[in-house]
């Protein structure tokens, strides 16, 4: 396979990441382009590129997901599209650099820009791009507000468009790209209505998409019973790594899962405890989940968030 | 039948809109992703004083005509949030410490595209002390609360609060989505000693389509369907009423004060801008020592 190899980052990332919430392997390259980020190899031809705990901004490009392509026998799919058409574009040209076998496959694993915006990128190779059967009804309500913004951070020739999964996966699907089979389910409403997660035959390696996160606390913008019973369904898959779609590039899967059930648990419990106490949604917001503030890299941005759309969710129980 | 709210005056051109919502500063709703422009900020941010205080006189003229409003800390209070998390859920709390006095109270969002948000009159079944609302805002702006007492005089109180795309955030994953369960609705009440006002919160499932959010394939704003008129009874007397317009949050919830002493079941009478109708009625559990 004509494949370079990159050095693991995998390990300092994690360090990283217990450094008082400090994201340190990601300082270096703030203030830079996508082109700063290099790949890791945690799998035999699978190569991801840790996103940024960051927001979208002029400087990152909206690289701020884990993105990367798992090449085949036959074929290279990409696991994640990026968070822009810059975004995108920058991981291309990383695959041509690496092999000429053809880009059959992008997956698309939720509706969030930070995911599929650079989908576009890929537009020549004429690929399948691979969705979850409620990503086109979400990008049709998201997708142009979506692109608003990102147009503000990136410009309209960095910014990505909206593009439509080609095979939509109802339950699960089967995708061989010769050597190795990707296994794709469609769960139910968890970070978003429309998640999409895969596994791989060939390393038995679990993408389990934005339905894991690591170091960067979790946003919930689907359903957060949903999500704890999702959790449920990735589990009994008995994956031992995983590539979350944020956080380092290669996890154990059962210690980060604990991690965000934790999270999960946490705000669906005490939120359900604040509604219980005829707590007020704006007093909720200050005081669910305090004690996981130091574990997650943007608490202050997303908790206060999360805890609106856990109230939102859980108060008509 | 036209909200009484929807006086053309006040509902500015959604091109302002289109216009403001392209400078959002803040997080989007329900996005993995917190954008955040660098350089520009909220077309409202950069108003200075004297711009907002003419906004608000224009705003004040067409719904109390030439009436004075005085400034009160005593009458009126408004909270809310000075940095929403979530400008498309925005909490408002109204204070109405000498509620003897309140007849009914009027909520304006100064720069939302249709800044008049609510109306709530009170009715000899309420306990006017405090009400709380959720709201979405479009901008950085002031909020007014203005309360109109039993003897006619009106009294302000304002809040600054920095949120943008409120009115413009898609709510939901899909249109279909939000509809669902349309008019259901719950009401809770919080423990109460006997003889004192039952703190009570009404639910209504709506989408409240504020007609400013888009679809990406008809590249059609979404129709506004909101909730226009909420009646609260108990016993055939009236609790409140409250017109309401685009600037309610989706699923409006709204917490009020029960006078105690009151009888029967309330019944909730909900009625949209597209003829949705619908009535609940809750029985409210007896006071406990």
């Amino acid at each position: 396979m004509p494949v370079d190899t990159t050095r693991s980052r995998s390990q300092a990332t994690r360090r990283g990441a217990l450094f008082g919430g400090l994201c340190l392997c990601c300082l270096p390259t703030l203030g830079r382009s996508a082109e700063g980020f290099a790949l890791n190899e945690v799998g035999p031809g699978i190569f991801i590129r840790r996103g940024s705990d960051t927001e979208a901004s002029r400087e990152n490009d909206d690289a701020i997901a884990n993105i990367g392509f798992i090449v085949g026998e036959r074929s290279v799919m990409v696991t994640e599209s990026g968070g822009s058409a810059a975004d995108g574009a920058w991981l291309r040209g990383e695959i041509r650099r690496r092999t000429d076998k053809p880009i059959s496959h992008v997956v698309l694993t939720h509706v969030h820009p930070d995911h599929c915006f650079g989908a576009a990128a890929f537009a020549e190779d004429k690929p399948v791009y691979v969705g979850h059967h409620a990503l086109r009804a979400a990008l049709d309500a998201r997708g142009n507000y979506y692109r608003t913004r990102l147009v503000e951070i990136l410009g309209a020739d960095r910014a990505g468009s909206v593009v439509y999964p080609t095979l939509e996966v109802k339950e699960s699907t089967e995708i061989d790209l010769g050597g190795r089979t990707l296994r794709f389910t469609a769960h139910g409403a968890a970070h978003t209505n429309c998640d999409l997660s895969m596994r791989d035959s060939a390393s038995g390696i679990l993408f389990p998409a934005d339905l894991l996160f690591v170091t960067r606390i979790p946003s919930l913008d689907g359903s957060l019973v949903g999500w704890l019973k999702e959790a449920e369904v990735l589990r009994a898959m008995d994956a031992v790594k995983a590539v979350p779609g944020h956080g380092p590039t290669l996890v154990d899967f059962a210690p980060a899962m604990d991690d965000l059930t934790r999270y999960l648990t946490t705000l669906r419990d005490e939120t359900r405890r604040a509604i219980a106490a005829d707590m007020p949604i704006e007093k909720a917001v200050r005081t669910v989940g305090q004690a996981e503030r130091d574990r997650w890299v943007l608490f202050e941005t997303y908790n206060g968030r999360n805890v609106t759309q856990a109230f939102k969710e859980l108060e008509w129980e | 039948m036209p909200s009484v709210l929807a006086n053309p005056v006040l509902i500015r051109p959604v091109l302002r809109c289109a216009i403001t919502a392209l400078t959002l500063a803040l997080p989007l709703a329900g996005a993995g992703a917190v954008l955040k422009p660098a350089l520009v900020q909220a077309a409202g941010a950069s108003d200075d004083e004297a711009e907002r205080l003419a906004r608000w006189k224009e705003i004040q003229k067409s719904i109390f005509g030439d009436k004075r409003i005085e400034a009160s800390d005593s009458l009126i209070k408004v909270d809310a949030p000075v940095r929403a998390l979530d400008a498309s859920l925005v909490p408002i709390t109204l204070t109405m410490p000498e509620k003897d006095q309140v007849a009914g109270v009027h909520l304006i969002i100064d720069d939302n595209p249709s800044p008049y948000a609510a109306h709530i009159a009170f009715g000899p079944g309420a306990d006017p002390g405090e009400v709380k609302l959720r709201v979405r805002v479009n901008n950085y702006t002031n909020i007014h609360a203005v309360v109109e007492t039993k003897d006619g005089r009106l009294f302000e109180a304002t809040k600054f609060v920095k949120a943008s795309g409120g009115c413009s955030a898609p709510m939901g994953m899909s249109d279909e989505e939000a509809m669902k369960g349309m008019g259901d609705m719950k009401m809770k009440f919080a423990d109460s000693q006997p003889g004192q006002p039952v703190e009570t919160t009404l639910m209504v499932r709506h989408p409240n389509f504020s007609g400013m959010q888009m679809n990406q394939v008809t590249r059609d704003y979404t129709p506004a369907r909101y909730v226009n008129k909420l009646a609260i009874t108990r016993g055939g007397q009236s609790v409140l009423t409250l017109d309401g317009d685009i600037s309610i949050a989706s699923n409006p919830v709204i917490n009020f004060g029960l006078r105690p002493g009151g009888q029967g079941p309330i019944k909730v009478t909900a009625s949209d801008n597209q003829n949705g109708h619908w009535e609940h009625s809750f029985t409210v559990p007896s006071a406990t020592n």
